[in-house]
C-alpha cells in the first residue's frame, strides 16, 4: 500500500490516538537522535549524514525525504535497557531491620518511528539476552512489551555501514509492526503484526503501483551495493584466539582511549555495573544499575584485582567477545554492521580494519 | 568515627566556590546539621580553626609560608582529611604560575611587590601532608561531598569513581562534541562526576575533574593535533585547572617540549 507524503502526519496522529508516546529521529546538536516527536515537522527532513571513522557531519540537501540517512548514535537500546535506573530500594526501619523493595519500572506505551534493519537485528539479540536467559529482566521485559516498531528500509547507508556484510540489512525483514519504504512522494507501507495491521486501517492508503514497488526494491539493493566495509563471516572465536599475541592488539591499544564510546553506542552491548546510592540520613538506599563497558577498569575487577589491566587486553576482549563469544552465547555474532562504533570512536578506530588486520586477511592487503 | 562526628571546613588559596557545595545542598543541609557537628566553617558561620575534628575538608592550595605551616596543624588535628576541589587536589588555576615567571608577574601587577608574601609556587595539599581522600572538580558538587560524609558515617571508605566523562556523557545521551564538532574534548581522559555538564551544552570538556582511570593522553593529544591544534595549545589543554595532576602534568610538559623544539 502507498501513503502519500502529505498524509505522513496522519500516521503519527493514528499512533498518538492509540495512546502511544511517539519517539523518532530528529536533529539535535549536529546529530540525528531518537527523541519525542510532536509531529511530522520534527523529522529530519532534507538532512543527510556523512560518517567517517571518528567523524559525523550533517548536510542539508533540500530533498523532501525524512529518512535519507543511516543511523544516529542511539536508537532502541536506551529505550529498553536504560542508561541508569534504580532496580531496588533498601529501607532501614527504626529497629535497624532492612526491607528490600523492587523499584517497578515506569512504562509508557511507546511507538518508535524510523527503526532500521540493524536496530531490529540488535533488538532480537537484546531480547535473547534480557528475556530468554535464566533470569528474565523485568525492567527490560515491561518496556519491550509496550513497544511498537515502525521500521524504515535503509536507502542511504553511511560510509561506516556494513549491514549487508553481516546479513542484517539494509532491508528490514522481521520484528517490525509496520515497515515503510521512503520514496520522494510518499511511503510504501507494509504491516508485520496484528497491531500494525490495525493501524493501517486508519490511514488514507492507495494501492502501491508496480513502478513504486520496483523503485523501492532498487533503492534498497543500491544501498547494499554501496557498502564497502566487510567483516569475516562466522564464529571468529577460535581464529581470534589463535591470534592472542598478534602485535596488532598492542598497536590498537596505543590509539585506543579506553573511553568506552564504542560499547555505549553499540546497539547490542549490554554490560552494566551496579551501585548503592544511600540517602544522606542513611535510612534508605537506591540500588542503581547503569551502563558500563568492558573498556572500564571496574569491568574486570574481582577481589582486589583488575584482570584486564592493559587496554590491549580490553580491546581484544571486546572484539573476541563481539565476533566470537556471542556465537556461543546467543547463536550469532554480536555485530549487526551498524558502524556506530566506527563513527563515534573519538579516534576513529575501525573494528572491520582491526579484525582483518589481526586475521591477516585484509581485503586490500 | 564518633556517633556525631565533628567536621571542619578549612580554606587555603582558593575562590571559596567548593565550600558552596555544602551551602547549596538544600534540604540535605538540614539533615547534615542533625548528623554532624560543624565546628569550623567560616563561610557558613562557626569559627574554631584549632578544633580537633573527625573529618576535615580542605579547600585551596598552599601558596604562602603561613599556609604551609597551617596545613600541618590542620593535619595534626584531623582524623580523616579530604581535599575539596581542584585547588586542594591538583593545584588549581593559581598553580599555573608554577609554569611561568611568578616573580615577574608580581612585579608587573603590583606597584610594591615586596608587600606580597607568597611562596614561589602554589601546590596541592598532598605535596605538604598526607591526604586520606580527594574530591576532584572545579568546583565540587553537593553530591560528592554528601556521599563522602555518608560513607564516613557508615564507617566505610568513600568510593573513588574515576570512570571517564565519556561514559557519563553517553548515559545522558549527549552528542559527542569531538566527533560532530571536531572540538578538543578532554572527556576521554577526564574523571566523571560532573554529569558531563560541558558536552551537554555543546562545549568540550576542559578536564576540571582531573585525570580518569587509564588516561591515554598520548593518543588524545595526537587526535587534537589531527584536529589542527598546535603543540602549545595541546599543552595548555592539559596544563589548566589540574596542572599538578600527574597524568595531565606529564602530557602537558611533553607537548610543551614539542612546542619549544619548534620554537
Ligand atoms: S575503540 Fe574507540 S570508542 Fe572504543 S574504547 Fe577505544 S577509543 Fe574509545
Ligand atoms: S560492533 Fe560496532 S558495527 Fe557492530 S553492532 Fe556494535 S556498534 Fe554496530
Amino acid at each position: 500500500m502507498f501513503l502519500a507524503r502529505t498524509h505522513l502526519g496522519e500516521l503519527l496522529s493514528a499512533l498518538r490516538d492509540r495512546g502511544y508516546r511517539l519517539i523518532g529521529p530528529r536533529e539535535r546538536d549536529g546529530a540525528i537522535v531518537y527523541d519525542e516527536l510532536s509531529g511530522a515537522g520534527d523529522l529530519p527532513r532534507g538532512l543527510r549524514q556523512s560518517c567517517g571513522a571518528g567523524e559525523v557531519r550533517l548536510e542539508r540537501t533540500g530533498s523532501p525525504r525524512c529518512f535519507a540517512w543511516a543511523n544516529g548514535p542511539q536508537a532502541l537500546k536506551p529505550l529498553l535497557f536504560q542508561p541508569a535506573e534504580p532496580l531496588w530500594q533498601a529501607t532501614c526501619d527504626d529497629s535497624g531491620r532492612l526491607r528490600f523493595e523492587a523499584v517497578e519500572p515506569r512504562v509508557t506505551p511507546t511507538a518508535v518511528l524510523g527503526v532500521r534493519a540493524c536496530d531490529l537485528a540488535a533488538l532480537a539479540l537484546l531480547d535473547r539476552h534480557f528475556l530468554d536467559g535464566a533470569v528474565r529482566d523485568p525492567h527490560y521485559a515491561a518496556r519491550r512489551a509496550a513497544l511498537l516498531l515502525i521500521a524504515v528500509n535503509c536507502t542511504h547507508p553511511a560510509a561506516t555501514c556494513f549491514c549487508a556484510a553481516t546479513g542484517d540489512g539494509p532491508e528490514a525483514r522481521q520484528g517490525f509492526d509496520l515497515r515503510l519504504d521512503e520514496l520522494d512522494d510518499g511511503y510504501l507501507v507494509a504491516s508485520g503484526s496484528a497491531a500494525g495491521e490495525a493501524i493501517l486501517a486508519d490511514l488514507p492508503l492507495e494501492a502501491a503501483t508496480d513502478a513504486r514497488r520496483q523503485n523501492a526494491r532498487e533503492a534498497v539493493a543500491a544501498a547494499a551495493a554501496q557498502q564497502t566495509r566487510t567483516i569475516p563471516p562466522g564464529d571468529l572465536y577460535d581464529a581470534l584466539s589463535r591470534q592472542r599475541r598478534h602485535p596488532r592488539w598492542e598497536a590498537v591499544a596505543e590509539r585506543c582511549l579506553a573511553c568506552g564510546n564504542c560499547t555505549q553506542v553499540c546497539p547490542t552491548c549490554f554490560c552494566s555495573r551496579e551501585q548503592e546510592q544511600p540517602a544522606l540520613d542513611g535510612s534508605t538506599s537506591q540500588h542503581l544499575r547503569e551502563w558500563d563497558s568492558c573498556f572500564s577498569e571496574g569491568h574486570s575487577y574481582i577481589h582486589g584485582l583488575v584482570i584486564r589491566q592493559s587496554v590491549a587486553h580490553r580491546y581484544r576482549q571486546w572484539l573476541t567477545h563481539k565476533l566470537g563469544g556471542w556465537h556461543r552465547q546467543y547463536g550469532r555474532s554480536g555485530c549487526v554492521g551498524c558502524g556506530r562504533c566506527i563513527a563515534w570512536c573519538p579516534v576513529g578506530i575501525d573494528l572491520t580494519e582491526e579484525v582483518h588486520a589481526v586475521l591477516g586477511d585484509a581485503p586490500d592487503a | 568515627m564518633t556517633a556525631r562526628p565533628r567536621i571542619a571546613v578549612h580554606k587555603f588559596s582558593s575562590c571559596d566556590g567548593c565550600q558552596l557545595a555544602f551551602l547549596n545542598a538544600g534540604e540535605d543541609l538540614l539533615t547534615l546539621d542533625r548528623l554532624v557537628d560543624m565546628v569550623h566553617f567560616a563561610e557558613a558561620g562557626p569559627v574554631d580553626e584549632a578544633a580537633q575534628v573527625d573529618i576535615a575538608f580542605v579547600e585551596g592550595s598552599i601558596s604562602t609560608q603561613a599556609d604551609a605551616e597551617r596545613i600541618r596543624r590542620v593535619r595534626e588535628r584531623s582524623g580523616f582529611l579530604v581535599t575539596l576541589g581542584a585547588c586542594a587536589t591538583a593545584g588549581g588555576l593559581q598553580a599555573l604560575r608554577n609554569l611561568a615567571d611568578g616573580a615577574g608577574w608580581l612585579a608587573g601587577v603590583y606597584a610594591q611587590p615586596e608587600y606580597i608574601d607568597s611562596l614561589a609556587t602554589a601546590t596541592p595539599i598532598r605535596e605538604h601532608v598526607r591526604v586520606d581522600f580527594e574530591l576532584w572538580g572545579c568546583p565540587v558538587n553537593a553530591r560528592q561531598v554528601l556521599a563522602t560524609v555518608r560513607a564516613l558515617l557508615f564507617g566505610v571508605r568513600p568510593v573513588a569513581d574515576h570512570q571517564k566523562v565519556c561514559m557519563e556523557c553517553k548515559r545522558r545521551q549527549a552528542v559527542c562534541v569531538l566527533v560532530t564538532g571536531r572540538r578538543p574534548c578532554l572527556g576521554p581522559v577526564t574523571s566523571s562526576g560532573c554529569g558531563a555538564l560541558c558536552p551537554r551544552f555543546g562545549r568540550d570538556c576542559y578536564g576540571c575533574f582531573g585525570p580518569s582511570e587509564s588516561p591515554n593522553t598520548d593518543a588524545l593529544g595526537r587526535r587534537f593535533e589531527g584536529l589542527g591544534l598546535t603543540p602549545e595549545s595541546i599543552a595548555r589543554r592539559f596544563l589548566f585547572i589540574n596542572s599538578h595532576a600527574e597524568a595531565f602534568a606529564e602530557a602537558g610538559h611533553k607537548w610543551m617540549g614539542k612546542h619549544d623544539e619548534k620554537a
